[in-house]
């Protein structure tokens, strides 16, 4: 039986290249469900999933539901703003009550880095890193890791150009440490005030030029600028930014042809990306939605350590 | 003969001695030291095997009380000292409220006259309130007893508030102690800035913050004629830059390191484990072979805990909530003897000067020197005691360390203050 030997999934880096194929591969599998008249199979059927998000998220709470509620699982949704955080209790006394309930995996999105590790030391339920501040976003860097690979059939000797705010981007590291270990030549560009220091040991060239980081890329992904994150001024305005690293149709024409545009949402259109390239043919940008549904089916699929389905091995 | 140890190493480089002796004690003063005293004592005890030093110093703890009582007080945290090895210690006034008074000075020297067993020295603030705007009545506390003044955590900003202290502080030949840190550099960071904070996706303090203010507070007191101590220091640059103020410059300037700058790194905080939180936060490799280099060479004065409990719900939090500092009293000398002494590291006078006669002689205090007619405090190591630190069975009230479990060889065995074991293995 195919699964991952850990009890949680926290972070890109804990992951090696065989189980972060195996990731892929399942994922790959579980794609179909998606396009069934009844979406739905049996896998997570009698388990409990509960979501415990302590920051806003559209995306990526959804896209965990879906997943859930497609392998069958019984859900639990558990917002900060609605709960006992809100009169004062601590994470660990939220979690430990949560885990009185007996849940098989708990979802975690908490503003503080390590967050889920807290969790996952003190849980005896599977964990599963949902964003923990600025550190990583593990299912979102495989869902991009796919999206990439169904468009261009591997990872390995890809040129991907990761551009925008990378200091405030728990993406930009989970993407970089996923990218780098499947052999892609990553790149990082951003202005030199929101990359971090040593952030070419993760595995990444930094450029602070968005031509050099675009010129003969198969992959630009674009990150947006975390207000929220920012207490002080690292840019001058939004328009300065836009004219040093807005993505635009000109600077795309550096890239490679079949190049493919990316992003992981929410996008500021004319700040970071202009509507015309996030709109066109080359965007993937919507497959990465799709993907993450199934991905993160993946991940709960084999944490739960469940027999049944069939992986079939990747064609790269 | 109110006491005599008999048969200890004695080592005391304020008289040059290293030599296995006995030594009495009479009216809490040392009254002799000899190969062989015949003289029976009302108290004696064998000390064969074990070391004698004068009394260990700790000249950066946090007391809590008044204020935080919760996570220690006068009385708990000086047990844990005494545990610890140490006939004293001097406390920070970020109690609350603050040690910028007289009145909060005498509280907390009634205090440990009704209940502490070793003695303990106030160290007063720099400003009101420690806010860094105006002088605290440092003149006053002074007559009260503190030993030097420092708005420590909290430290001095406005440059000209530090030189308006150090000019002031003359007066009373006060040393100043500073926290080296640039708050506006430093702002909102949690860990060292570097590799691992861009890993762990935590904001980082610039090392920058640190020396920064070591530099300019050596410049102020060339300038001033300022006594000038530094607190924890951590970076290869803030050492560098004491020993150019002191050499080049001569400047009057002392620093202190913590057992945790010279044994951790950065890297532990993958564990995310708050008890890797302290503030100026664990640093890189490099910086930690600098300040082991340069302890061996004599270039740093004291050793000091910076002893910060924290009650366990404080600490059992987020990361990046948990409050900044660990306890470091009852774990700092057995982790020196150990890491740095067996290994040849330090010599036996460097270790008692670290912790014993440099805190004494920078704090200006009539100890860390065992000649006769001193005040006998006195630390005695048990150089084989083999042990495992445990955080539940700590005198302090507080168990935030990142040591627990760490296996030691040599540990304190009795503390004499003033003649008197106050604590014994």
């Amino acid at each position: 039986m195919a699964s991952l030997s850990h009890k949680d999934l926290l972070s890109i880096e804990q992951l090696s290249v065989e189980e972060i194929n195996l990731i892929l591969d399942t994922a790959e599998a579980l794609r179909e469900v998606s396009d069934r008249p009844v979406k739905k199979v049996p896998a997570l059927r009698g388990k409990t999933v509960i979501n415990l998000f302590f920051e806003p998220s559209t995306r990526t709470r959804s896209s965990f539901e879906l997943a859930e509620k497609r392998l069958s699982a019984d859900i639990l949704n558990f917002s900060a703003s609605t709960s006992s955080v809100s009169k004062g209790e601590t994470l660990l006394d939220t979690a430990h009550n949560l885990e009185a309930m007996a849940p098989d995996i708990i979802v975690i999105r908490h503003e503080s880095a390590g967050a889920s590790h807290l969790l996952g030391r003190e849980c005896r339920s599977s964990v599963v890193n949902a964003g923990d501040g600025m550190h990583e976003h593990p299912t979102q860097a495989l869902l991009d890791g796919l999206t990439v690979r169904t468009v261009k059939g591997r990872l390995e000797g890809l040129k991907i150009a990761i551009i925008g705010d990378i200091a405030h981007s728990r993406v930009a590291r989970s993407d970089t440490l996923l990218f780098h270990k499947m052999g892609a030549d990553v790149w990082i560009c951003g202005p030199p005030t929101l990359i971090p220091w040593d952030f070419d040991k993760l595995g990444a060239r930094i450029t602070g030029h968005i031509e050099e980081a675009i010129e003969g890329s198969d992959v630009v992904m674009m990150l947006r600028i975390q207000h929220e994150r920012q207490n002080e001024a690292f840019i001058p305005s939004t328009r300065e930014y836009y004219n040093i690293y807005g993505l635009t149709r000109e600077r795309m024409r550096l890239a490679k042809k079949d190049t493919i545009v990316m992003h992981p949402g929410p996008m500021n259109r004319g700040v970071e990306i202009d509507s015309d390239v996030a709109d066109a043919d080359y965007s993937v940008i919507l497959n990465q939605v799709a993907n993450g549904v199934a991905t993160r089916m993946a991940v709960l699929y084999l944490l739960s350590g469940n027999a049944g389905l069939k992986v079939k091995r990747s064609s790269r | 003969m109110q006491l005599i140890l008999r048969q200890g190493r004695i080592v005391d480089p304020s008289q040059k001695l290293n030599k296995v002796a006995d030594l009495a004690v009479e009216d809490g003063r040392v009254s002799e030291i000899a190969p062989k005293i015949r003289k029976k004592g009302r108290k004696e005890i064998d000390v064969r095997g074990l070391l004698v030093f004068p009394g260990f110093i700790d000249m950066h703890v946090h007391l809590r009380e008044p204020g935080r009582e919760d996570s220690e007080t006068i009385e708990s945290g000086t047990n844990a000292a005494a545990r610890g090895g140490f006939t004293a210690v001097a406390c920070m006034p970020n109690t609350q409220p603050v040690n910028d008074s007289e009145a909060v000075t005498s509280f907390i020297l009634e205090r440990a006259r009704e209940v502490s067993k070793i003695a303990v020295y106030p160290v007063g603030a720099i400003s009101k309130g420690s806010q860094g705007k105006t002088l605290a009545e440092i003149g006053e506390m002074y007559r009260t007893g503190i030993v030097a003044i420092s708005d420590d955590g909290r430290s001095v900003q406005d440059s000209q508030v530090m030189r308006r202290a150090m000019e002031y502080s003359r007066l009373f030949n006060l040393p100043v102690i500073d926290h080296c840190e640039d708050k506006d550099l430093a702002a909102g960071g949690v860990m060292n800035e570097g590799y691992y904070s861009t890993l762990l996706g935590m904001r980082g303090i610039n090392p920058a913050a640190e020396e920064i203010h070591v530099l300019r507070d050596s410049i102020l007191a060339m300038q001033t004629g300022a006594q000038l101590h530094i607190a924890h220091l951590s970076t290869r640059r803030s050492l560098e830059a004491v020993l150019r103020a002191r050499k080049e410059d001569k400047v009057s300037i002392s620093c202190e390191v913590t057992p945790h700058h010279l044994l951790l790194t950065d890297a532990q905080v993958c564990s995310y484990s708050t008890n890797m939180k302290m503030n100026p936060p664990l640093r890189t490799q490099e910086n930690v072979d600098a300040l082991v280099k340069a302890m061996a060479a004599g270039d740093i004065d004291a050793i000091a805990t910076d002893h910060a409990p924290h009650n366990i719900n404080d600490k059992m939090v987020e990361f990046d909530r948990a409050p900044f500092g660990i306890v470091g009293l009852e774990t700092a000398v057995g982790l020196i003897y150990d890491r740095f002494v067996k290994t040849g590291i330090l010599t036996l006078e460097r270790f008692v000067q670290l912790f014993s006669s440099n805190p004494a002689r920078i704090l200006k205090l009539e100890r860390g020197t065992l000649a006769p007619g001193a005040w006998a405090d006195i630390t005695v190591v048990d150089p084989e005691l083999s042990w495992r630190v445990d955080s539940t069975q700590f005198l302090s009230k507080s168990r935030n360390t990142p040591f627990d479990g760490w296996k030691l060889q040599g540990g304190p065995a009795m503390t004499i203050v003033k003649g008197k074991a106050v604590w014994s293995i």
